[in-house]
């Protein structure tokens, strides 16, 4: 693939990683193409990728919506029994400073998931549903992408695991239905960004603002 | 093979359309361009060495107070991994020192190395640096493990007087600590570890 000057810009692509310089063509769903110099994976496109990670996505909503209202942990010690929601965790950190820490903790694992579904399922409905795509989808799925090293909810469920057997000495704990959605959720977030080919919807999106916008009903006067 | 620079354009790191070298903006996804960002190599080091800064607090404070009826404990973020393994956990004591040690240390050693070879213009396996910029990326989370633990031991263990665990100050140096070292990974623009090997030379033609 050597590019040379006659070849149209918006057919390029240039690595990421690398700035090397690739002609972009369309590939076959499943299949990959990677740069040829530091292998970054350039275009990945998957078998409907959109109307699967719309509806993730909207089950991520729900999931994490869900997930604040209901316990994940419960603790049973000496007659005692404390439930906590995310919620709880929100308001645990009382005083001062560690503030902060409830508040980035309570972000990482709630807000940054929750924003993301919402930014994700705005950005790719009109995709699934072969609309025009609606105003500010660029930002919202660019926002969305950026986003993702920062929503962190595998990591909070190895961290309830690990809370488990902090406090074996102490007290028993149960894991509540919460703990539950959140693992569901792990799993449909990976799903997600397995089945979005950045590329691919990026060109989906430049399509999808070049449709008409839809007419409205004609009245038919009798 | 030759990179955008080269042809003097520009490439958007954020959705990998290519434009002429003046462009400030992406037209697609309205992120920011450059072409090599001059700046990338003071940031890291600045995000660096607030990480490294905060990571000796982390390590030295206690990260957990642990208050029952008869007795007060402290334990620091070592001291709770081995607290842990005493009860016979190996597995999970093995989870909190990969997370919260090993994890930070092997990231700040990698990110110093990349900065430095970036800056003594190394030629050196540069597929071997482009892979562990991309680790670097993805365990850099994970160690935000022990600051989640921290925050649902101290929202759980709150049983009036028979058990009550409060946060220590370690665990906002902790949490401080790896936020800033993924920003300092983040601001490492990876394409400088490229820029100083022949691209024409020795390339194979199509």
């Amino acid at each position: 693939m050597t590019v040379t000057s006659d070849v149209p810009r918006a057919d390029l692509i240039g690595c990421p990683n690398c700035d090397l310089l690739h002609r972009a063509k369309p590939i076959a769903e499943g299949e990959r193409a990677v740069c040829q110099r530091c292998h970054t994976v350039l275009i990945a496109p998957r078998a409907a990728a959109y109307s699967r990670a719309l509806a993730l996505s909207v089950a991520n909503l729900i999931l994490v919506t869900a997930a604040v209202f209901h316990p994940f942990l419960e603790i049973h010690a000496a007659g005692i029994v404390n439930r906590v929601s995310l919620l709880d965790v929100a308001t645990s950190f009382g005083t001062g400073a560690l503030v902060v820490v409830t508040v980035t903790s309570v972000a990482m694992i709630l807000l940054v998931p929750l924003l993301r579904a919402l930014l994700l399922a705005y950005a790719l409905t009109p995709l699934a549903l072969q609309h025009r795509a609606y105003a500010g989808a660029r930002w919202a799925f660019r926002v969305a992408q950026e986003l993702k090293p920062w929503a962190m909810t595998e990591i909070f469920v190895i961290g309830c695991a690990v809370a488990l057997v902090k406090v074996a000495g102490l007290a028993r704990l149960n894991f509540g239905p919460a703990f539950w959605m959140f693992i569901a959720l792990s799993a449909f977030v990976i799903l997600v960004d397995r089945s979005l080919c950045t590329w691919s919807i990026w060109s989906a999106l430049d399509e999808a603002e070049k449709k008409p916008r839809r007419q409205p009903a004609r009245r038919v006067r009798q | 093979m030759t990179t955008a620079r080269e042809e003097g354009l520009v490439t958007c790191r954020t959705c990998a359309r290519v434009w002429p070298g003046t462009a400030e903006a992406c037209g697609r996804c309205g992120a920011r361009l450059s072409s090599r960002d001059a700046l990338s190599l003071q940031r890291v080091w600045a995000w660096w060495i607030a990480g490294v800064a905060c990571y000796i607090p982390a390590n030295l404070y206690p990260m957990l107070v642990t208050e029952t009826l008869t007795s007060r404990s402290e334990s620091t973020i070592i001291g709770g991994a081995i607290d842990i393994a005493k009860h016979g956990d190996l597995g999970i004591a093995l989870i909190v020192l990969i997370a919260s040690v090993f994890i930070p240390v092997v990231k700040f050693i990698a990110i110093a190395y990349l900065g430095l070879s970036v800056k003594l213009r190394s030629q050196q396996t540069p597929v071997g640096r482009m892979h562990l910029f991309e680790v670097i990326e993805f365990i850099g989370r994970w160690s935000m493990i022990d600051v989640f633990v921290v925050a649902i031991l101290s929202a759980l263990v709150q049983l009036s007087v028979v058990a009550s665990i409060q946060p220590g100050p370690a665990a906002l140096a902790f949490a401080l600590s790896v936020i800033f070292t993924m920003f300092s990974a983040k601001s490492f623009d990876p394409r400088l570890i490229w820029d100083y090997l022949p691209t024409r030379a020795g390339s194979r033609a199509p």
